[in-house]
């Protein structure tokens, strides 16, 4: 009888164990669900009216209504037939990829090579890369310009991307993945007569599968979003990434919000979409990221 | 590769081991340590990026110390965060302790909590911006007239300027935070909760003495990360601001507001390093304090 008692009393504890369904509709279960649904809905809003607002017509952006009487994708044909946000779609897609993809493949090469290597200075390589993480960007943006300015970067792809090709924090996230794969598996692969080079990429790496996923989630939304270095390294409008096109389009715009808002939702779209298509992937790697780092 | 053969396999594991780590030392040193270096050095001179460099010695920490806009400015970073940091941490925690009880819609009501952390903040500061402008155009006071209350100013008082800077950094970083906090509570054994409820214990005690307690690891990673990010904002400032950047009055600047502006603005280079030099000590601080926290673990 006890037993049953506490298990009906750890229900309300934890949300994975399964329903009672005689509290299922106490009155404060309901109220507290109410609440946290409410409190969902006011979250959402701000990027509900910004959706909203860019179906408008500029004399109905004062209407409180979600729904435009008279919707319109005019605000999208004007922006769009700018041109500008192709290119900065583009820039910002470019930059973001190859960022990725480069940190993804040093990061866990270096991980791994610190998590299952054994070699003197591997410590000191350790702690050094880690101690970068202390190294706030601001404080390197100035000597990263006057080094894109002498080499010639400045207004380049190169430019935006060289501080990002390989981050401190995946390095060390990784190292942390790769511990859990055992040795013996690469002691197998290299009886077999695979080079190290292969056992990092054929045996190692697949059984990491979902760090590498949530860490190239968290360096792809990172460049994406990036804004200080971007708007410091570029001058050309031809080169600006979508965070700093928007900066300029919306400063242009003055106080023509419908234009500013379609704006600010074709740069967040892409990120929305990507969101809702792989929700649980990321609230995963969220989760993962936060707890190894 | 004649002399590869006649290495040991430990020999060879040295080998590939340096091979595999040559770029990213290479990158390492010269991307974050020698520009580390150069932004300390360059704190002790004088250059406007045309002329000649000249030495400086403590002349930029004299002015910096001298310099009543600093000094705002050193205040309003903390301000920032000395509020976003505990009314962020209170919002997502008391969201993610019921959202954890919640089964019904689990998956969607989290979803809508971690939205905003997608956005961008440029893309964001710029919604927020219409938010805050005056009737008939943004659409807080267009509700508050709506209501019949007075309007509010938002962005143009010097009082109400920075809260509402901060208000859409605070907004879209809470799903973070909830999904750590979630993560924190759910790594609570399940047991410590039933011999509670086998002694009796209320459910304000549960949270006091076994909740938090047992989280604070969760707890201090949250209160050094999102520390680490109030006292470094930017984006949403530069670009709630844009008229007046750090405005109205300098009441909204940030420390890494002006930086830039010291740097790419007014071309004052060894001024703007040493201002780096100030946040890099202050986030150091920070970070040391996490370890000091951790260290019996």
């Amino acid at each position: 009888m006890s037993d049953i008692g506490i298990k009906a009393s750890a229900t309300s504890l934890n949300a994975a164990k399964p329903y009672n369904y005689n509290k299922r509709m106490e009155p404060a279960r309901v109220i507290r669900w109410t609440i946290l649904f409410l409190g969902g809905v006011v979250m959402v809003m701000p990027i509900v009216f910004m959706l909203s607002t860019s179906f408008k017509w500029p004399h109905e952006i004062y209407n409180l209504m979600i729904i435009p009487d008279d919707p319109t994708i005019e605000n999208y044909t004007y922006v769009l037939e700018d041109g500008r946000f192709y290119k900065w779609f583009i820039n910002s897609l470019i930059v973001a990829t190859i960022t990725t993809i480069s940190a993804v493949i040093f990061d866990s090469l270096v991980g791994y090579t610190l998590c299952k290597f054994r070699f003197r200075g591997r410590m000191i390589v350790f702690v050094a890369i880690l101690s970068t993480l202390m190294i706030p960007t601001e404080m390197l943006v100035i000597p990263w310009y006057l080094m894109a300015r002498d080499f010639g970067w400045l207004n380049s792809y190169w430019g935006i991307m060289f501080p990002g090709v390989i981050t401190a924090f995946g390095t060390f996230l990784m190292k942390q993945f790769f511990e859990s794969v055992p040795d013996d598996f690469l002691e197998a692969a290299r009886i077999d007569g695979l080079n190290e080079f292969q056992i990092w990429w054929t045996v190692a790496m697949p059984l990491v599968t979902p760090a590498i996923s949530a860490l190239a989630i968290f360096v792809f939304l990172g460049n994406w979003t990036a804004f200080i270095w971007p708007l410091i390294v570029t001058n050309d409008p031809a080169l600006y990434t979508i965070p700093v096109g928007l900066t300029t389009f919306s400063v242009e715009q003055n106080v023509e919000w419908e234009l500013i808002m379609t704006g600010a939702a074709l740069a967040t779209i892409p990120t929305l979409i990507v969101f809702l298509v792989f929700q649980r992937y990321i609230i995963r790697g969220v989760v993962m990221t936060g707890l190894k780092g | 590769m004649h002399w590869y053969h006649i290495l040991s396999i430990k020999q060879k594991q040295v080998v590939w081991a340096w091979t595999f780590l040559s770029i990213p030392v290479l990158f390492f040193t010269v991307i974050r340590f020698y520009p580390t270096f150069g932004a300390v050095l360059l704190s002790f001179q004088d250059w406007n990026l045309l002329g000649s460099k000249t030495w400086a010695g403590l002349e930029n920490y004299q002015r910096l110390i001298s310099d009543p806009v600093f000094w705002k400015v050193f205040s309003n970073t903390f301000i920032y965060l000395l509020l976003g940091t505990p009314i962020s941490l209170v919002i997502s925690f008391m969201i993610a302790y019921n959202l954890d009880k919640v089964n019904f819609l689990h998956v969607t009501i989290r979803a809508m909590y971690f939205l905003p952390f997608m956005t961008s903040a440029v893309a964001m500061a710029w919604l927020w911006r219409w938010f805050y402008q005056p009737v008939p155009i943004g659409l807080f006071n267009n509700i508050l007239s709506s209501l019949g209350i007075s309007q509010f100013p938002f962005l143009n008082s010097t009082f109400s300027a920075l809260p509402s800077v901060l208000a859409p950094a605070v907004w879209a970083g809470l799903g973070f935070q909830i999904i750590i906090f979630m993560a924190g509570l759910r790594s609570i054994p399940q047991s410590y909760y039933e011999a509670a409820q086998i002694d009796g214990v209320g459910s304000w005690t549960i949270l006091r003495e076994i909740t938090l307690p047992l989280l604070k690891p969760t707890i201090v990673f949250l209160v050094v990360f999102s520390s680490i990010g109030f006292l470094r904002i930017f984006d949403q400032v530069f670009n709630m601001t844009t008229n007046d950047p750090g405005g109205p009055l300098n009441s909204t600047k940030p420390l890494v507001l002006m930086i830039y502006d010291t740097a790419f603005n007014g071309f004052d280079m060894g001024y703007a390093a040493a201002q780096t030099v100030v946040l890099f000590t202050i986030l150091l601080i920070v970070s040391l304090f996490q370890l000091y926290i951790m260290r019996e673990r």
